[in-house]
């Protein structure tokens, strides 16, 4: 579904590379999680996908065919992303915002209020948000529609920054989870990133651990947290120990 | 007073219309080559700085010479579609005073729609690529609503500079408030400067407001206001062009130079065709330079000048032949260089002359400027600010060895008065001056000739040059208008009390020499 071949980006000539030759296999179906240090890389990577940035080295295909391939607003319209900064468009309702991909790809007008509609009931907000601009919602709240903007054109491929930063732990379970259950109904194929390996262990069914620009390690959640992958051991011994540490204060 | 604010006020509704139809062209397309150019430029940095210095020295020129600098390129376009398609643009009145404020209100449309489209989060633009905007649905749907009231407010600021820089149309031969303000400068009519840069803030000021409306509503999204804003604006505007609707373009236009006599003899000729039952206007306040031109394209169709001027100006003539013979060739040259008819001479000069006090001049026995040139050693001359440096004062003084025991120069009302109070003994002075009459000055004669002639003499365009109906109507000015009448009729206007209007003293000055019933 997804096929990164040696891909690098550079963003200033001769400077050290953000991304150095990442390679990197996705199926159909798979949900990828994208870990590690702040500056190592992941959004950099990430938006080779929709090619927000083009990369300096490599070849991206997607759908089995090269992104270069494709005008760069059609790619953009087949895949749904979600920013780590959330990009609401300010002069826009919460309903027009979510609308927008829909109407760009000219569905009509019931078409397009059904469909949103239904990612709106996703993030579980009170019908009456619709209606309102988005600087008249909280940070979690326009992170909420901000997903329900990238699911309203029935992507088959969904890239996520850190969608879910700005959430209480409580919401961002929930949030999460319900991700991950609409992932698997719908036959979404995702690639999130996130700082937290503790969701990425449970939301993934793949992690891939980028550090300096380099993927280290690319594995199952369960061989990261095993400690099969001594590269990255200190990203997933934090977690670990706090599970624990929680865990002794809670008996 | 309450004469003058009616005068003022009857002329209102076409001044004004002219003014807003103006002001409102030069914005539209202003705004029309402005907004591609500035989004193109928010686009591609590097046209950004050219754009920005281009519509920055526009703005550096001051408005008065850009205006007047428009026409004389008109003029050589005009030329070039003559002699490529064999027909002329106009290069007088709407359009050179169009282009020059159109140009004007570029700058802060282009700086303001830049600043605001390039101001633009990085995130959001970068988002709008992410849900798959094309570049021009980008510019749709994200960064022109987001620059809008930005946009707006470089409107505003245009509409506020246009609207005051309109007044400076006049001299290009465009009507506008500023007719108020340039012929009440030249009849120190103060009711009409004032009333003309009233109605001019006024008119600037609502429009302001308006926008104002217009901007806050794109601001907040509230259409409501945004559209009570732009409906209110276009009301006005209606209200105000509807006199210029209804008017249909006047048959004959009758030029003027920025002087009293010039606005009171165009105004008699208008009422002379207006008589005769046809359609004419005046253009005044026309630039001395100008005038003779916009005559010789055919844009306005005829006026008065001084046989003087042209034959020194145009003909670079230094002799100085008698009058007759001067006016003869004059006529010959006018005829075979441009096609321009010399109808006659009006039967007044307005030369440059030494004026005296009447008493004291027969006190000192003179009668002619020989006569002056030995008491002069004891005499002092006032002059205007320019005299000195003219020509003419030079062939005098050679002339007659002219040499006075002091020259002061003045502005011409103190010059008037220092000659009055005894503070000078002789002054320069043009002799149709009605002051020369209030003043009961005596002018001394010439009797070398130094000074050219000054006959004012009726000009016709080349197109008109067999135009029975307009030879008809002017005709009978020929020879009719004396000195002393002429003098009287300017003074009318100038003087300090009971001023009348140009328009009433051509009306009296019609009446008494029976041009006019
Ligand atoms: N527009 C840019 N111009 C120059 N350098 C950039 C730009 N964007 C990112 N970088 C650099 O590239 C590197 C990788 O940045 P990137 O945003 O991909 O990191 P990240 O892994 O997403 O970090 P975080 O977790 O903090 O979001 C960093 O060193 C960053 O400073
Ligand atoms: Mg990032």
């Amino acid at each position: 579904m997804i096929e990164l071949q040696r891909v690098s980006v550079a963003y200033a000539d001769g400077g050290r590379p953000a991304v150095r030759e990442a390679s990197l296999s996705i199926s159909a179906g798979d949900f990828v999680a994208l870990v590690g240090p702040s500056g190592s890389g992941k959004t950099s990577l990430l938006k080779t996908i929709n090619r927000l940035i083009e990369p300096s080295g490599g070849t991206i295909r997607v759908e089995d065919r090269d992104v270069a391939d494709f005008a760069a607003h059609e790619l953009r319209r087949r895949i749904g992303y979600v920013f780590q900064g959330v990009g609401l468009f300010p002069h826009m309702s919460v309903r027009e915002n979510i609308a927008i991909t829909p109407s760009l790809l000219g569905w009509d007008r019931e078409k397009i209020a059904a469909r949103v509609d239904d990612v709106f009931d996703l993030i579980a907000l009170p019908r009456d948000y619709l209606d309102r601009a988005p600087s008249a919602l909280s940070g979690g709240e326009r992170q909420r529609v901000a997903v329900a903007r990238a699911l309203a054109a029935e992507p088959r491929i969904v890239i996520m920054d850190e969608p879910f930063g700005a959430l209480d732990p409580v919401t961002r379970d929930a949030l999460g989870r319900a991700y991950r259950a609409l992932h698997e109904r719908m036959g979404l194929t995702t690639v999130m990133v996130t700082h937290d390996v503790q969701e990425a262990a449970l939301l993934a069914d793949r992690i891939v651990a980028l550090r300096d620009g380099c993927i280290v390690a690319d594995d199952t959640p369960r061989a990261m947290l095993s400690g099969a992958h001594p590269e990255v051991s200190d990203m997933f011994e934090t977690p670990r120990r706090q599970a624990a540490a929680i865990a002794d204060l809670a008996r | 007073m309450n004469a003058q604010l009616a005068a003022a006020f009857a002329v209102l509704p076409n001044y004004l219309s002219q003014h807003v139809l103006l002001s409102l062209s030069a914005i539209a397309l202003g705004a029309v080559v402005s907004l591609p150019l500035a989004i193109w430029a928010a686009r591609r940095p590097t046209l950004r700085w050219p754009l920005l210095a281009g519509t920055s020295l526009v703005q550096t020129i001051p408005a008065l010479a850009l205006l007047a600098l428009f026409y004389p390129l008109l003029l050589a376009i005009s030329g070039l579609t003559q002699e490529l398609v064999g027909a002329t643009t106009p290069a007088l009145g709407f359009l050179p005073a169009l282009l020059a404020l159109a140009l004007y209100a570029m700058l802060p449309i282009v700086r303001a729609t830049i600043s605001a489209i390039s101001g633009i989060d990085a995130a959001i633009i970068e988002a709008a690529d992410a849900v798959g905007m094309t570049s021009s649905q980008r510019l749709w749907r994200v960064e022109l609503p987001l620059a809008a009231p930005s946009i707006v407010g470089g409107l505003r600021t245009a509409m506020v500079w246009t609207i005051g820089a309109a007044t400076l149309a006049t001299p290009v031969g465009q009507a506008s408030l500023g007719n108020y303000i340039f012929s009440g400068l030249q009849t120190e009519n103060w009711v009409f400067v004032l009333f003309g840069c009233a109605a001019s803030v006024v008119v600037a000021l609502l429009a302001d407001q308006l926008l104002a409306l217009v901007e806050a509503g794109a601001a907040k999204r509230d259409w409501k206001r945004a559209i009570a804003g732009a409906g209110g604006f276009a009301l006005a505007v209606v209200a105000t062009l509807a006199p210029a609707a209804s008017v249909a373009p006047s048959a004959y236009v009758i030029g003027a130079k920025n002087f009293s006599e010039q606005f009171i003899l165009a105004d008699l000729m208008t009422l002379r065709l207006r008589a005769a039952g046809h359609s004419a206007e005046k253009r005044e306040g026309l630039g001395s330079a100008v005038v003779f031109r916009a005559l010789a394209a055919n844009d306005i169709d005829a006026y008065v000048d001084y046989s003087g001027t042209l034959w020194t100006n145009l003909m670079h003539r230094t002799d100085n032949p008698p009058r007759e013979r001067m006016l003869a060739e004059l006529s010959d040259w006018l005829k075979k260089s441009s096609g321009v008819v010399m109808l006659g001479a009006l039967g007044f000069e307005n030369n440059f002359a030494l004026a005296m006090k009447r008493e004291r001049a027969s006190e000192l026995g003179i009668a002619t400027i020989a006569d002056l040139a030995r008491a002069a050693p004891q005499l002092t001359f006032g002059t205007d600010l320019e005299f000195q440096s003219r020509p003419e004062w030079r062939s005098l003084r050679d002339a007659y060895d002219l040499r006075f025991r002091e020259i002061i120069s003045y502005n011409p009302t103190f010059m008037y008065r220092a000659l009055d109070d005894g503070q000078v003994d002789v002054i320069t002075a043009f002799s149709s001056d009605g002051r020369i009459l209030a003043q009961n000055l005596v002018t001394l004669d010439d009797p070398k000739n130094a000074f050219p002639h000054y006959d004012a003499i009726v000009l016709i365009a080349p197109k008109r040059a067999n135009d029975e109906k307009l030879r008809a109507a002017l005709r009978p000015l020929v020879g009719a208008i004396g000195l002393e009448r002429m003098r009287r009729a300017n003074l009318e206007v100038d003087r300090d009390a009971d001023k009348l209007t140009p328009r009433a003293a051509a009306e009296e000055l019609g009446k008494e020499t029976g041009l006019l019933k």
